[in-house]
C-alpha cells in the first residue's frame, strides 16, 4: 500500500526519530511510504489556543498536501484528532463548501499509527523485538477522541521479549494539554507528578505512548528528576530491530 | 416592558441568533428500555425489590393479605428509634384516613389538623403506597387517601409502608407511567442519608430514620392477581 | 429591553456586583495556592475517587445507558429550541393549579422578588433547600440586607454557612472540608452544640439534625430551587438525599422556588430519562433517597402559597450562541467535576464561581460574558473525561475550544495593539504557512542544541517558556529535522513521486539522531 506520512510539526522539528521509526516499520511490512513535503502543521495549537481564523490557512495547506494520498498515517493521536474532528469546524466557520468537503475526505483517510496497523493493514505482530520492561500510557486524544481502544496494547503484546507492565490510573491525563502546560503550569505539573509516580511504581525501563507531546511532558519530568526511566514513542518500539540497546 | 415579556423576547431573539428557530425541533430517540423485562408483581420482581430495599437498609417483611395487621404490628414493635428521643417502643401511630382501619387498630387517624410539632410527638406512621420500582428500590406515595398528606410520612421517625405485590413494577419508566403527575408525590428510595462529610454515607439525617416495608403477596403460589 | 428593530439580540449577561459567578483572581493564580494545599488535595482525591468508583459501578449496571444519554441530550436540545413555548406552558399549568409565577431578568430582580415575597408574609427567617441558583444570585446576602435570615438546611450548605465559606462543588459543596474541620466549625458556630462532639460523620450528622429539626417544625417560609419543572403538567421536582428538601417543601405555609429557565423539560415522560441519568451520575446511587414532585398548591397538603421565580441571569446570552448553548443542557449532576484531573487538584474555589469544574468553565463565562471569566476556558487540558461522564453528552472540550476562540476574538476587537500571544501565534502561522519557511525555521531550531549541549537536555529557558522548564526538562533539538533527513536520504522521492525507494534501512543510534547506514543513501 502507498501510505502518506503526516509526520506532525513536533515530530518534524523535535522528534524526527519517531517519523523515521514509522517509515522503517511500514517499509519492513512491505508498504511504500511517501512524504508530501508541503505539509507543515495541522493547526491544532492554533485551534486549541483560540486562534481558529489563523488555522484556516493551515487546514487548507494540510488537506491540499495530502490530497493525493489514499491513506495517511500520523504517529500522533492528537494530530489525527485535530484532522478528524476540528478541521471541518474551521472550514465551516471560515472556509468554503469546497474546503469543508475536502476536510471530510481528509478525515476519512487519516489514521493514527495503531489504527492503521490493526484496522487497515490488519496486522498485530509487526515483527518487532524489544527486550525491556515497558509500560504504556494511553494518551487522552487516542483514548477518548479516536477511541483506539486496546490496539496499542495488542501491538505491544506481540513484540518479542517485551515485558509489558500495566500502568495504574493509566487513563488519567498527563497534564500536557498544549498551551495548558504553560498557562497553567502549576496544575500541569501536579498532574505530571501523579503520572510519574504511577510510571515509576511499575518499575518499567521505558514509558511508551502514541503521542510525542505527552512523552515530552512525562519524559521532561522523568528527566528532571533523573529517574533513569526513559520515554519512547510506540513507533520506535514497534520498529525496533532485534537488538539490545535502549535508544536514549 | 414586563420582566416576562423581556425574558421571553430574549429567548426568541437568542434562538433566532443561533439559527435554531427555523430548524425542526430535535426528535428524542426513545431507544432506551421502556420496560425492565420482569412482569409486575412477579416473584422475580419482588425479589429484586427486596434486594434493593435491604441494600438501602430498609427492613422488609412479606405476608399474605390476611396477615397485614399482624405484620404491621411486628414491624412497629421492632422499629425502635435509632438515637435519642424516639428510642424505645413505638407508642403513638398516625395513619391516613383511607388506610384500611383493621391494619393498625388503635392508631390515630390524621384529620389534617395536626401541626408539624404535633406530628413530631408521634412515634410512627403507617401508609400504603401507589407503586414501587424494583430496579431502584423506589416506593412512591402520591397523597391518595390511603397514603395521606406528605407531612405525616415525613415527620414521625418510623415509617411502615404496606405495598401490594401488584404495585411493584420493574423499571423507572413503568413506575412513572402509573403516576398522576399533578398529585403531590414523594419518591422514597431508602432512609434519608448524607454523604456530605468526606463522602462517607451516613444515614438518618431528616425524614424517618426507620423505613419498614410490608410486602403483601398473594397467599397461593399461583401468578399474582393484579 | 429586548432585541432592537435591527434584530440583533441584546447580550444580557449576569450583572456584576451581585451573586457569585466571578472570582477575584484568575484561575492560574488561584490554582497555584490550591495545588499547594495538601489537606485540600487529600480531601479532593479521596472524595472524587470515591464517587468516581461508585458512579462507574452503577452506570455499568445499566444496559441502555448510551441510549438514555442520547435521549437526555435530545430532550434538552428540544427544550432549548422552543424554550419560550415551554416556559409559557409551564406558567399556565402552575397558575392553573394555584401557584404564582414570577420572572426575573437577572440576579437583582430575582433577589427583589424573593425578598418582597418573604416580607409580605411578615416572616424574618426562611429555611432553604440547597439551590445552586440561589447561590448564583447571592440570595442569602440580599435577604440579610433586608433583615431576613436564611437558614441553610442541607448539611454541606450548613457547614459552608457556619464556616463563613463558599461552596466548592455543585453537589457536595463542603467537599473541601474533612471531618475534623467540620467538627471544629460546629463547635465554634452551632448554638447549643455538645462540647464533647467527636468528628465521626454519624455524630456530626446527628448534631446537624438536632440543630435543624426545631427550625423545620416551626418554619413558615421555605425557599428552594428545582431540579426539573415539567411544562405540560406544571410539576416541579427536587431531587435530594437528606430529607431537608421534603421538610422545606412540605411544612412551611409559603414556598418560594427559584429556578433557572433552562431547567424546564417538555413533558412528564421526559422524567423517565432524567431520573435514571441524574442519581447514577451524581451520587453514584441507583436512586437518591428522596425526590419530591409538586404542582402548584394542593389544599390540605403542603404550603398554601407557592411561588415559582423563573431566572434568566445570563442564560439567554448563552442560548444565543449556536455552539455555547449546549452548556445549558446541564442537569447539575457534577459527574464532570468528579472525573476532571484539574478539578481534583485545584478544587472548586479556584474557579471563582459557584459553578466550578468542567461545566463551570463553559457555563460561568457565558453567564457573565467571557471577559469576566476569561481564564476559565483555559483551565483544562482537554482530556475529554468530562464528555464521557456527562449524562446528557455535553461536548465540554468542544465548548472550551470555542470559548477560547471567542475570548481571542474579543481581545483582538478590544484593542488595536495585538497581544504578545497573538503576535506569536501569527508568526507561527506565517512560518507554518510555507514549506520553505517552515524548513528554514526547523533548521534554525538547531540553535537550541547549544542550550542543551552539556547534558543532552535543556534545563532552563527564559520566560514565557520558563513555565515549562521550572518543572520539566526539554530534549535537545535534533541535529537534523525529519524533512531534511528525508530529503537527504531519499532525494528521488522528495517530490512525492511514484518510484519506489532504494537503499537500506535507517538506524536510530544512541544519540537519538538518525544516521543512514550502508550505502549512504
Amino acid at each position: 500500500m502507498r501510505i502518506g506520512l503526516f509526520v506532525t510539526c513536533l515530530g518534524d522539528t523535535m522528534f524526527p526519530r519517531v517519523g523515521q521509526a514509522t517509515v522503517r516499520l511500514l517499509e519492513r511490512l512491505g508498504h511504500e511510504v511517501v512524504f508530501p513535503a508541503d505539509q507543515t502543521c495541522c493547526g491544532q495549537m492554533h485551534v486549541n489556543t483560540g486562534y481558529q481564523r489563523q488555522a484556516l490557512a493551515l487546514v487548507r495547506r494540510h488537506t491540499e498536501a495530502f490530497a493525493d494520498c489514499e491513506v495517511v498515517v500520523a504517529p500522533s493521536g492528537s494530530c489525527v484528532g485535530c484532522v478528524r474532528h476540528q478541521h471541518r469546524t474551521v472550514a465551516q466557520r471560515y472556509g468554503d463548501d469546497g474546503l469543508v468537503a475536502a476536510t471530510e475526505e481528509s478525515a476519512r483517510r487519516t489514521y493514527e499509527l495503531s489504527e492503521l496497523l490493526v484496522d487497515v493493514l490488519g496486522v498485530e505482530d509487526v515483527g518487532a523485538s524489544f527486550p525491556h520492561r515497558v509500560t504504556y500510557h494511553p494518551t487522552c486524544h487516542s483514548l477518548r477522541l479516536l477511541r483506539v481502544g486496546d490496539k496499542p496494547l495488542r501491538l505491544l503484546r506481540q513484540v518479542r521479549n517485551l515485558e509489558l507492565v500495566e500502568l495504574p490510573a493509566a487513563d488519567e491525563c498527563c497534564g500536557f494539554g498544549g498551551t495548558f502546560a504553560l498557562k497553567n503550569a502549576d496544575t500541569s505539573t501536579a498532574m505530571l507528578a501523579d503520572k510519574m509516580r504511577h510510571v515509576l511504581g511499575t518499575g518499567a525501563d521505558v514509558l511508551t505512548a502514541g503521542d510525542s507531546s505527552c512523552l515530552m511532558q512525562i519524559g521532561g519530568g522523568l528527566s528532571r528528576l533523573r529517574t533513569g526511566t526513559r520515554t519512547l514513542h510506540l513507533a520506535e518500539i514497534l520498529a525496533s530491530p532485534a537488538d539490545d540497546r535502549v535508544p536514549a | 416592558m414586563s420582566a416576562r415579556e423581556d425574558v421571553l423576547g430574549r429567548i426568541r431573539s437568542a434562538n433566532r441568533a443561533a439559527g435554531v428557530d427555523t430548524e425542526p425541533v430535535p426528535v428524542v430517540p426513545r431507544d432506551y428500555a421502556a420496560t425492565g423485562g420482569l412482569a409486575a408483581g412477579s416473584v422475580e420482581v419482588l425479589d429484586l425489590l427486596e434486594d434493593r430495599l435491604v441494600d438501602y437498609r430498609a427492613t422488609v417483611r412479606r405476608c399474605a393479605g390476611a396477615d397485614v395487621a399482624d405484620t404491621v404490628r411486628a414491624a412497629l414493635d421492632d422499629a425502635v428509634g435509632v438515637v435519642g428521643e424516639h428510642a424505645g417502643r413505638v407508642r403513638t401511630v398516625v395513619v391516613p384516613p383511607g388506610l384500611p382501619p383493621d391494619w393498625v387498630p388503635g392508631a390515630v387517624v390524621d384529620d389534617g389538623t395536626r401541626t408539624a410539632p404535633d406530628l413530631d410527638l408521634v412515634d410512627a406512621v403507617v401508609t400504603a403506597a401507589t407503586v414501587a420500582a424494583a430496579v431502584t428500590g423506589t416506593i412512591v406515595l402520591d397523597g391518595s387517601p390511603d397514603q395521606g398528606r406528605r407531612a405525616i410520612s415525613l415527620v414521625p421517625d418510623v415509617h411502615v409502608c404496606v405495598l401490594r405485590a401488584a404495585q411493584v413494577v420493574h423499571s423507572v419508566p413503568e413506575m412513572l407511567a402509573r403516576l398522576e403527575p399533578t398529585r403531590p408525590t414523594t419518591f422514597v428510595s431508602g432512609p434519608s442519608a448524607t454523604s456530605d462529610i468526606e463522602l462517607e454515607r451516613v444515614e438518618g439525617v431528616h425524614g424517618p430514620r426507620t423505613l419498614s416495608v410490608v410486602l403483601v403477596t398473594p397467599s397461593t403460589s399461583g401468578p399474582p392477581v393484579t | 429591553m429586548s432585541g432592537t428593530f435591527l434584530g440583533m439580540p441584546e447580550m444580557t449577561t449576569a450583572p456584576r456586583g451581585v451573586g457569585h459567578l466571578r472570582g477575584d483572581r484568575s484561575f492560574p493564580d488561584a490554582a497555584r495556592g490550591a495545588v499547594a494545599d495538601a489537606q485540600l488535595r487529600h480531601n479532593l482525591a479521596h472524595a472524587t475517587g470515591t464517587i468516581r468508583a461508585k458512579r462507574e459501578r452503577v452506570v455499568a449496571e445499566v444496559d441502555d445507558w448510551e441510549q438514555l444519554r442520547l435521549a437526555g441530550a435530545a430532550v434538552k436540545a428540544a427544550t432549548m429550541a422552543r424554550l419560550d413555548e415551554h416556559l409559557e406552558r409551564l406558567e399556565r399549568e402552575v397558575t392553573a393549579r394555584g401557584g404564582v409565577v414570577h420572572w426575573a431578568r437577572d440576579a437583582h430582580e430575582a433577589n427583589r422578588v424573593v425578598t418582597d415575597l418573604v416580607r409580605a408574609t411578615g416572616e424574618r427567617e426562611v429555611v432553604k433547600v440547597k439551590s445552586m441558583a440561589t447561590q448564583e444570585i447571592g440570595l442569602n446576602e440580599a435577604l440579610a440586607d433586608a433583615g431576613i435570615e436564611a437558614l441553610e438546611t442541607d448539611l454541606a450548605e450548613l457547614i459552608v454557612q457556619l464556616g463563613h465559606d463558599r461552596p466548592s462543588h455543585i453537589l457536595v459543596p463542603a467537599i473541601h472540608r474533612n471531618r475534623a474541620e467540620i467538627r471544629d466549625i460546629f463547635l465554634r458556630e452551632m448554638p447549643g452544640v455538645d462540647p464533647g462532639l467527636t468528628d465521626e460523620p454519624r455524630v456530626l450528622a446527628e448534631q446537624a439534625r438536632r440543630h435543624l429539626r426545631a427550625r423545620f417544625l416551626s418554619a413558615r417560609v421555605g425557599v428552594s430551587g428545582a431540579n426539573f419543572a415539567v411544562a405540560d403538567t406544571g410539576t416541579c421536582l427536587v431531587v435530594e438525599s437528606e430529607g431537608n428538601g421534603r421538610m422545606c417543601l412540605t411544612l412551611p405555609d409559603t414556598l418560594i422556588t427559584v429556578m433557572g429557565i433552562e431547567k424546564v423539560v417538555p413533558s412528564y415522560r421526559d422524567l423517565e430519562v432524567m431520573l435514571q441519568l441524574l442519581p447514577r451520575s451524581s451520587t453514584g446511587e441507583r436512586m437518591n433517597p428522596y425526590t419530591s414532585a409538586w404542582t402548584g398548591v394542593t389544599p390540605g397538603d403542603g404550603p398554601g402559597a407557592f411561588h415559582l421565580v423563573l431566572l434568566d441571569n445570563g442564560r439567554t446570552a448563552a442560548l444565543a450562541d449556536r455552539t455555547g448553548r449546549e452548556a445549558l443542557h446541564c442537569i447539575r449532576c457534577s459527574a464532570c467535576l468528579n472525573v476532571c484531573p484539574v478539578y481534583e487538584r485545584t478544587g472548586g474555589h479556584a474557579y471563582g464561581s459557584v459553578y466550578p469544574g468542567p461545566i463551570g468553565a463553559v457555563l460561568s463565562p457565558q453567564l457573565t460574558g467571557v471577559e469576566d471569566n476569561a481564564s476559565l476556558p483555559y483551565a483544562s487540558s482537554l482530556c475529554g473525561a468530562c464528555f464521557d461522564a456527562c449524562p446528557v453528552r455535553i461536548d465540554i472540550p468542544n465548548l472550551l475550544v470555542d470559548l477560547r476562540r471567542r475570548h481571542v476574538d474579543e481581545v483582538s476587537a478590544a484593542s488595536r495593539v495585538p497581544s504578545a500571544e497573538a503576535v506569536a501565534m501569527a508568526a507561527a502561522a506565517w512560518t507554518m504557512g510555507d514549506a520553505g519557511r517552515w524548513r528554514r525555521a526547523g533548521r534554525a531550531g538547531r540553535l537550541g542544541r547549544l542550550l542543551g549541549r552539556r547534558r543532552g537536555r535543556i534545563g532552563s529557558l527564559p520566560p514565557p517558556l520558563s513555565a515549562w522548564t521550572t518543572s520539566r526538562d526539554l530534549p535537545q533539538p535534533p541535529a537534523e529535522t525529519f524533512r531534511d533527513w528525508w530529503a537527504r536520504t531519499r532525494p528521488a522521492e522528495s517530490d512525492v513521486s511514484a518510484t519506489p525507494r532504494r537503499g537500506g534501512p535507517t538506524d536510530t543510534s544512541l544519540s537519538g539522531q538518525a544516521r543512514p547506514r550502508g550505502d549512504g543513501s
